[in-house]
């Protein structure tokens, strides 16, 4: 046999081993108990998903409400940059490692490193989505006598919320992804068995690193969902960007910037 | 060994006992830090390798996949949603699912770091493509250039704020990225941060490996930022 039918045949027995992991439980590698099967994933799954849930919670209640405030007056442009990029620039492992250094190992310790994860997107989105919305449609609704509070509420927010479901949707998407380092801090997710080898055996790692991916990628579509479900009925008449497209070759004379 | 036990191995905290002085105190230490320096060394080059390195994969892959789909518009969608799947598989699933193929080490971290760039440096650069004025394009085939010659004489030059803002774009969350490649074996800043091998694990530890990366990241930003300066000097007439 060549060498690379070796390599496929034998990852495929990996991946044969890591799937069986998932749906029956084995001995664990030190022959002690048993690991794997529906029962423990399920566990992991749902601890998992709290550690998730209660951080994408925590983000919206403080990045939302603060996007539509600042996108309303038009303020704090500066900071809606500076946000997303510093949020980019540090390490999610290296939060959670800081937070464990100095308290501890807890649950709160991962939301809160998760939390700050998924700030950024959502309060960056929710920002331009208020922001993106056409300056003469509010003024328009100005002019018809409404107020600031309803302008953000029954104009402003209705526009925005296909880019604040698509900032939940990156968040809530690398939240998922990220809570699987949990784990190396102590607290238990999907993450263990891809960390605690020592117990889980390669099994249970290829299992749980399936089991991530899939859940990952549900979240996302579920989310994509959401979002198109969330877009008002005027904004997704379809031809939105061909109607675009073809505006634009009929008005040739556009400003262009001289180089 | 019971998976508590295993999970509170894993833990911010000196094990070694041949380390003696500050770090056994669990301190910040910056004098034990500057004096074993050295140890920082190797994983600090490690991970500028694989950000690079991803980097140096990624572009090329994605720069081509973008002038096809700007060529043949019905391929915007299908590499779309490609990149996009490669772009939500957490990283850390990906270091795992690739073992059984390609082993444990930087082979394994490249693959995962740069399948996640992708979709990052192609949105950019289709942005980037997709904004040059239609007018300067009509000007260009006026002028007699070919499609090539249109592509990188004017239509590039032009994308180059988009492009460059996607490189820094995934610059960073490389950089982020990449502590997690000691998981695969490929170490990296994340080795120092929670075992660095030779179980010497303290709390300055972990701030110092924290700002090393934090810093990196904002290298590479600069880095870039000063490349687009020196290539595209016609922007520096009234840009911020």
């Amino acid at each position: 046999m060549s060498a690379p039918t070796v390599i496929a045949q034998g990852a495929l027995e990996q991946f044969g081993n890591g799937l069986k992991f998932l749906v029956s439980s084995n001995t664990d590698e030190y022959g002690g108990g048993q690991v794997g099967g529906p029962g423990e994933v399920w566990d992991l799954l749902s601890k998992h998903l709290e550690l998730s849930g209660f951080a994408v919670l925590i983000a919206v209640v403080i990045a939302v409400p603060l996007g539509l405030w600042l996108g309303h007056l038009g303020k704090g442009q500066f900071a809606a940059s500076t946000v997303a990029n510093v949020g980019r620039a540090v390490p999610a492992l290296g939060v959670a490692a800081f937070l464990f250094a100095y308290l501890g190992p807890s649950k709160s310790n991962v939301i809160i490193t998760l939390a700050l994860l998924a700030i950024p997107p959502l309060f960056t989105n929710t920002y331009v989505g208020i922001r993106q919305v056409d300056r003469d449609v509010v003024d328009a609704a100005r002019g018809m006598g409404f107020g600031g509070f309803r302008i953000l509420l029954r104009l402003e927010l209705p526009m925005a919320l296909p880019l604040i479901f698509g900032g939940l949707r990156t968040a809530a998407v690398s939240v998922v992804a990220t809570a699987t380092i949990a784990p190396l801090v102590g607290v238990q997710s999907l993450g263990t068995p891809l960390i605690a080898r020592g117990v889980y055996g390669s099994a249970g790692q290829i299992g749980a690193a399936i089991a991530v991916a899939l859940l990952a990628i549900f979240c996302e579509l579920l989310f994509a969902g959401l979002q198109r479900a969330v877009t008002p009925k005027g904004l997704k008449l379809g031809g939105e960007q061909r109607h675009k497209r073809r505006a634009l070759t009929l008005t040739p004379t556009r400003k262009v910037q001289t180089p | 060994m019971s998976l508590p036990a295993v999970l509170a191995q894993s833990s911010i905290k000196p094990r070694d006992r041949s380390v003696t002085g500050c770090p056994q105190n669990n301190d910040l230490c910056p004098g034990w830090i500057a004096d074993n320096v050295d140890r920082y060394v190797d994983p600090f080059v490690r991970h500028v390798e694989l950000t690079a390195l991803a980097l140096a994969f990624g572009f090329p892959i994605a720069f081509a996949l973008a002038v096809l789909a700007y060529r043949r518009r019905w391929l915007v969608g299908p590499i779309t949603a490609t990149t996009g799947i490669l772009y939500t598989l957490p990283s850390l699933a990906v270091f795992f699912l690739l073992q059984p193929v390609t082993g444990r080490g930087i082979t394994t971290a490249t693959i995962a770091l740069t399948s996640y760039t992708l979709l990052i440096l192609f949105r950019n650069i289709m942005l980037g493509l997709d904004n040059v004025p239609a007018e300067i394009k009509d000007a260009a085939r006026g002028q007699g250039l070919s499609a090539n010659q249109q592509l990188f004489r004017v239509e590039l030059p032009l994308a180059a704020p988009e492009i460059f803002a996607g490189l820094r774009i995934a610059a960073t969350t490389t950089v982020g990225l990449a502590t997690l490649a000691f998981l695969a074996g490929a170490g990296g800043l994340g080795e120092p941060l929670f075992d660095g091998g030779d179980g010497i694990v303290f709390r300055g530890n972990v701030v110092f490996c924290g700002l090393l990366c934090v810093l990196l990241a904002a290298l590479f930003d600069l880095v870039f930022l000063l490349v687009q300066r020196l290539a595209s000097p016609w922007q520096r007439v009234g840009t911020a």
